[in-house]
């Protein structure tokens, strides 16, 4: 069906223990999403140390519509829509590259500042007299709404008008602020090219999935138990190292009661974290020479403290996650109801051993790449659900995990680390960004009431 | 391949190699794991790069690096009983040009051979063609071993959804 573009069509898909099926299967729900929730939402679009000299680029999604994001000649990061304003033809195909002071479009050559701004076309005087200055053409590529860059990592709101940076993450960015700390030069670095894995199905899954803390002792149970069954069962002379497998695997089977009490912790707009307490990063092996980097940077007092945060998964709504304990972000970038490509980037904290790097970068390769024995369960978990969402067997999808009545997701709250409050954080403020540009009622509803 | 061993380490031949890299092949095909763990050195690496023309495979992401004990592991899930993702399981196929032979010493023990091919996993309707390129480092302990297989997808930067067996 076609949902109308109306508060009261939305707000009756997401109730308090439950939301619609969907919120995960509607090609028009999709289509309301891309207008309204990823514009009025500030979406994570890269890190400034993709584009370190002036002229360079890179080239994403921000869900469905294509960016550049470059340096300008003032050294300012700029977010444009990767299209020329005369036909439309997208302006940079390469993922990253530099364009110079200008870009030109390989069309016909019209040319822009790396602020957008229109610089110049070939044989102009065509337009003279044609009205071109009064064009929407005329204006250049154009800029999103809003960039923000916060300790290097920058987000884009691509309504011109909105929520603040800083009102829309509040408290949540101690999580961000945390990952950076934890760099000895307070600066992180992205580290070669992401791992881009594409799932069937609904962008919603797979963040609901980083809060969910009652699925890896099951759904995992194929890996990281069987890493464990071989571990016990192996001859393991004096000194036998514990292979790295066990140091990020085997934690995903720690029982109920581990996860009931490292916490999750939300804040208002759909922001939260597991891992409050202590997380599965907390174990992780001390690397000769850290310890010292990060004193000399912060003192010894604000360095133990830095390093005593194991956040396990930041969810910044709506559709990126962190781990701070080991430098990486995952973007979920939403290509339709069924269809998401999933990017798992790394970063170097710059003046940090290289052994930091290299456990980054194991992580990455045994959890979140397309050849993962932990991904693949995820997804056929998350695709799983996509096909059986489609039955009409069931119109609901349950989020009622220590429910408390009354609860109120505008303020920022610690509970046990099983409960589904962090899901029903990020549907909250899925009304609240989706409607927020919605009439409440369609015109003709309002006259048929009047 | 001779069982008796002369002043030379070994007195493996051209065919001795290709036989190996073909084997190799087939034991996955046929999902002979078990045979095919037998295959490597006990130090040995199988490396699939995220990137065209990867150098690190330590410290930048890679598809694979994994050693004897995450090669295990991946057997070991691929037999048991709650591996959803593989229920029902996955089958490959991969389809070897010539392989090339670029290093036979048998003084030291080492070789070199590159093989192009078409490798094909199925599973319930699904089914994805990767073109690759495996190099094979082997070593002579006893026997040939696998010191280093290094698998080159060619379309390594594209997003692919799950590749559940080996390539």
């Amino acid at each position: 069906m076609n949902y109308p573009e109306t508060r009261a069509a939305m707000s009756a898909l997401v109730q308090p223990r439950q939301v619609h099926k969907d919120l995960y299967v509607s090609p028009s729900i999709y289509r309301l999403e891309c207008k309204h929730l990823f514009s009025n939402c500030w979406l994570y679009v890269g890190h400034d140390s993709q584009v370190p000299k002036k002229g360079d680029y890179y080239t994403t999604q921000l869900a469905d519509q294509p960016v550049i994001m470059v340096r300008h000649t003032d050294d300012q990061v700029h977010v444009l829509y990767n299209r020329c304003p005369h036909k439309g033809t997208k302006i940079a195909i390469d993922r990253t590259g530099n364009t110079g002071k200008f870009f030109r479009c390989p069309y016909h050559a019209w040319s822009f500042k790396t602020d957008g701004c229109l610089l110049a076309i070939p044989l102009k005087k065509g337009y003279e007299g044609t009205g071109l200055e009064e064009a929407e053409a005329a204006r250049g590529m154009t800029p999103v709404g809003a960039v923000h860059n916060c300790r290097g990592f920058i987000f884009a709101r691509m309504a011109p008008e909105g929520v603040s940076f800083e009102a829309f993450f509040g408290g949540s960015l101690s999580s961000l602020d945390n990952m950076v700390d934890r760099a000895p030069a307070l600066r992180l670095e992205v580290v070669g090219a992401p791992l881009r894995y594409m799932h069937k199905c609904n962008w919603k899954m797979l963040v609901e999935n980083q809060t969910d803390t009652c699925h890896p002792m099951v759904a995992h149970e194929s890996s990281a138990g069987t890493a464990v069954k071989i571990w016990e069962g192996m001859e393991k002379p004096e000194g036998t190292p514990t292979p790295p497998a066990m140091e990020i695997i085997a934690p995903f089977m720690s029982p109920y009661e581990f996860f009931e009490n490292m916490g999750i912790r939300t804040w208002p707009n759909g922001h939260g974290h597991t891992g409050v307490h202590h997380s599965i990063h907390s174990k992780y092996s001390e690397i000769p020479g850290y310890m010292d980097a990060l004193i000399a940077t912060h003192g010894e007092e604000k360095a133990k403290a830095v390093l005593a945060e194991n956040r396990h998964n930041t969810v910044y709504f709506p559709t990126i996650m962190i781990k701070g304990p080991i430098q990486q972000l995952r973007n979920f970038i939403p290509l339709g109801p069924d269809r998401t490509l999933v990017e798992s980037w790394i970063f170097r904290l710059v003046g940090a051993p290289d052994e930091l790097l290299a456990r980054t970068a194991m992580y990455n390769r045994m959890i979140n790449a397309p050849t993962s024995m932990v991904g693949h369960d995820d997804l056929e978990m998350y695709e799983r659900a996509q096909e059986g969402l489609a039955t009409q067997g069931a119109d609901w999808v349950n989020v009622q995990r220590l429910y408390e009545e009354g609860e109120d997701l505008e303020q920022e709250a610690v509970l046990n680390g099983t409960t589904e409050r962090q899901m029903r954080n990020q549907f909250h403020a899925w009304l609240k960004f989706m409607t927020m540009t919605m009439p409440e009622r369609a015109a003709q509803q309002r006259e048929d009431a009047e | 391949m001779s069982d008796t061993l002369a002043t030379t380490i070994a007195d493996v031949t051209r065919d001795d190699l290709i036989d190996f890299v073909h084997a190799e092949a087939r034991m996955l095909d046929e999902g002979r794991f078990d045979d095919w763990l037998t295959l490597w050195a006990a130090d040995g690496m199988y490396w699939m790069p995220l990137e065209w023309n990867q150098q690190d495979p330590i410290h930048e992401t890679s598809l694979l690096w994994e050693d004897q004990f995450m090669l295990r592991l991946r057997v070991e899930r691929l037999n048991g009983a709650r591996t959803f993702s593989q229920k029902p399981k996955s089958r490959c196929l991969h389809v070897l040009n010539r392989p090339d032979v670029d290093l036979i010493d048998n003084d030291k023990g080492r070789y070199r051979v590159v093989t192009r091919m078409t490798y094909v996993e199925t599973r319930l309707d699904e089914q994805f063609l990767l073109a690759i390129t495996a190099t094979h480092d082997l070593v002579w302990q006893e026997g040939l071993k696998i010191k280093l297989k290094r698998v080159d997808i060619l379309n390594c930067d594209a997003a692919f959804g799950n590749i559940q067996l080996l390539p």
